[in-house]
């Protein structure tokens, strides 16, 4: 195989969002939102929205390129891509694949970009009351007549299966998905944008929550939000002549293991948040090691994955979490890793996990609500526990 | 003799079962029918692969067919769940959801409903046995679980 060689070549030079709603708030369609996002990322960068020349999204975003270019007048389309699967893990593929597109000369502006609104089509945590279902078809998993008949039917219950059979097998207390959410709602207090602003969670309340599914009570779930995040990435040169200081796209790491994708819940691995092949790929592409990394932003549909990605992106060994999973390691300014300095998803919004891009571009600016001083490094980790492809971005200053 | 129930874990309404057109599945649905577990095998290197699959994952032979196994399994993981995301489900909640490894099936996994007080605090890698739901009604049969 040939060697990586378009680290630092790239680098997010703007990042945009909208005002953040609760689902079914928004006060204008998604397609707006997606727009709105894209031109405030624009403005951020201090080009000209026209200058946007390319497109990246994942999880089938229905804004295609094509109409938004059209919508926002933009000159010429010369890239549109978009990772295969329905889930929040294709968000740093979306952003390598920007990165690598840029690096080949493809295109010289390339917007990443995810639009969600919940309440104008549908609900991600339900589901559907149809009357039959079918094995699961050849070419796609996922809810299939092997689990919905027995009620197995939203993601809160596959992830909670998985994380159930690994915090069986290294003997984790709730205590360490307690830290998670307690870590991402202490950081949303510092940032107005975040849903959940204003909204403190303590212990007790957590505990007090009702259970979705054990292990998770209602504060370790992500909201459903309708909202939109947009990251715009060019050449290392151009950006130098830039607004903002650079995020430099140090590496960006996707795909899965060996047959993640088997229906029933059949994946070869499965108390894995399936980050074993991608994270060593990750710090190989880097050139750095865990301990180099500053702050981290881990998606979380569940606080089951931010548990199972710290041990797979070897911040500790799977038997030491609960001695690592704790409040006080976990949050900024000083904790020895601070995660989710927005809120994230589960307390920031849930943008299907784009907002986390822009949150690891804010600390290597040094212009988070939640900085880390000096925070130099940042990883973004996608959509991790899915059977489905889940991806990895480092950023740089 | 294969345990066997009418008496349904979850209310009616949920997803009804069917095979994939392609027939792909069949087989396994018609063996639940007769109350017993089958298990999809290559007929050429003799690799078990569940889900059913088009064709076989190892030697990608298309010459598949079905092993009955005993119906013992290992429970491997599971969860009560709480949430009813579903209409059918609102009076239903709280039901275990189970995950079974089958060790004479090359430790495929199945999914199904752990049987009994839905409050149990089952042990994990506890011995199961496979229960048959009939719903003669809508005329099809779920695979079940009970700790043994
Ligand atoms: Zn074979």
């Amino acid at each position: 195989m040939s060697e990586y060689n378009v680290r630092d070549k790239t680098a997010i030079v703007g990042i945009g969002e909208t005002k953040y709603y609760k689902r079914g708030q928004a006060p204008v369609p998604e397609f707006l939102l997606a727009c709105e996002a894209i031109t405030k990322a624009a403005e951020d960068a201090g080009i000209s929205v026209k200058d946007i020349d390319g497109f990246s999204s994942y999880s089938n975003d229905r804004n295609e390129a094509t109409r938004i270019a059209a919508a926002l007048d933009l000159p010429e389309v010369r890239l549109s891509m978009m990772v295969w699967g329905g889930g929040g893990g294709g968000v740093a593929a979306a952003v390598g694949n920007a990165a690598a597109a840029i690096a080949a000369g493809y295109a010289n502006y390339v917007v990443v970009f995810r639009a969600l609104a919940q309440g104008q089509y549908g609900r991600f945590g339900q589901g559907a009351p149809i009357a039959t279902i079918a094995g699961a078809a050849p070419g796609y998993s996922n809810l299939s007549a092997y689990s919905a008949p027995y009620g197995l039917l939203a993601p809160a219950h596959w992830i909670a299966l998985r994380t159930r059979r690994f915090m069986y097998e290294h003997k984790v207390r709730q205590d360490a998905l307690a830290a998670i959410a307690m870590a991402s709602y202490h950081h949303a207090q510092s940032n107005p944008r975040a849903i959940m602003y204003g909204r403190p969670l303590t212990r007790q309340a957590y505990d007090n929550s009702r259970w979705i599914a054990e292990p998770f009570h209602l504060f370790d779930c992500c909201m459903e939000n309708d909202g939109a995040a947009a990251v715009i990435l060019t050449s290392a040169e151009r950006a130098r002549d830039l607004k903002h200081k650079p995020a430099y796209i140090m590496a960006a790491a996707q795909g899965s293991g060996y047959r993640t994708d088997v229906a029933a819940e059949n994946s070869v691995d499965y108390p894995s948040a399936n980050y074993k092949t991608v994270a060593p790929r990750l710090y190989q592409m880097a050139g750095i090691a865990p301990s180099d990394v500053d702050v981290a932003q881990f998606y979380e549909h569940f606080s089951g994955g931010p548990l199972m990605c710290i041990v797979e992106h070897g911040f500790c060994h799977p038997d030491e979490v609960n001695e690592f999973c704790t409040f006080e390691n976990l949050t900024a300014p000083a904790g020895r890793l601070p995660i989710n300095t927005s809120g994230g998803n589960l307390a920031e919004c849930y943008v299907h996990g784009m907002e986390l891009v822009n949150e690891a571009v804010r600390q290597v600016r040094g212009t988070s609500t939640a900085q880390v001083p000096e925070a130099k490094i940042a990883l973004v980790v996608s959509g991790p526990l899915v059977p489905r492809g889940v991806s990895n971005l480092l950023v740089h200053s | 003799m294969p345990q066997t129930t009418t008496k349904s874990y979850l209310p009616p309404g949920l997803a009804i079962p069917l095979p994939t057109p392609d027939g792909m599945d069949k087989g396994f649905y018609d063996g639940l029918k007769r109350h017993e577990l089958t298990v999809q095998r290559c007929n050429r290197c003799h690799t078990f692969q569940f889900a059913p699959e088009l064709i076989c994952h190892k030697c990608q032979s298309p010459d598949l067919g079905w092993h009955k196994v005993s119906g013992r399994g290992r429970l491997y993981s599971w969860i009560r769940i709480w949430n009813a995301v579903h209409p059918a489900l609102k009076e239903a909640c709280p039901y275990i959801v189970a995950v079974v490894e089958l060790p004479d099936a090359g430790g495929v996994r199945m999914v199904g409903n752990l049987l009994g007080d839905p409050m149990q605090d089952a042990p994990f890698d506890a011995e199961v046995q496979a229960v048959f739901e009939d719903h003669p009604d809508q005329g099809f049969t779920l695979v079940q679980w009970r700790l043994v």
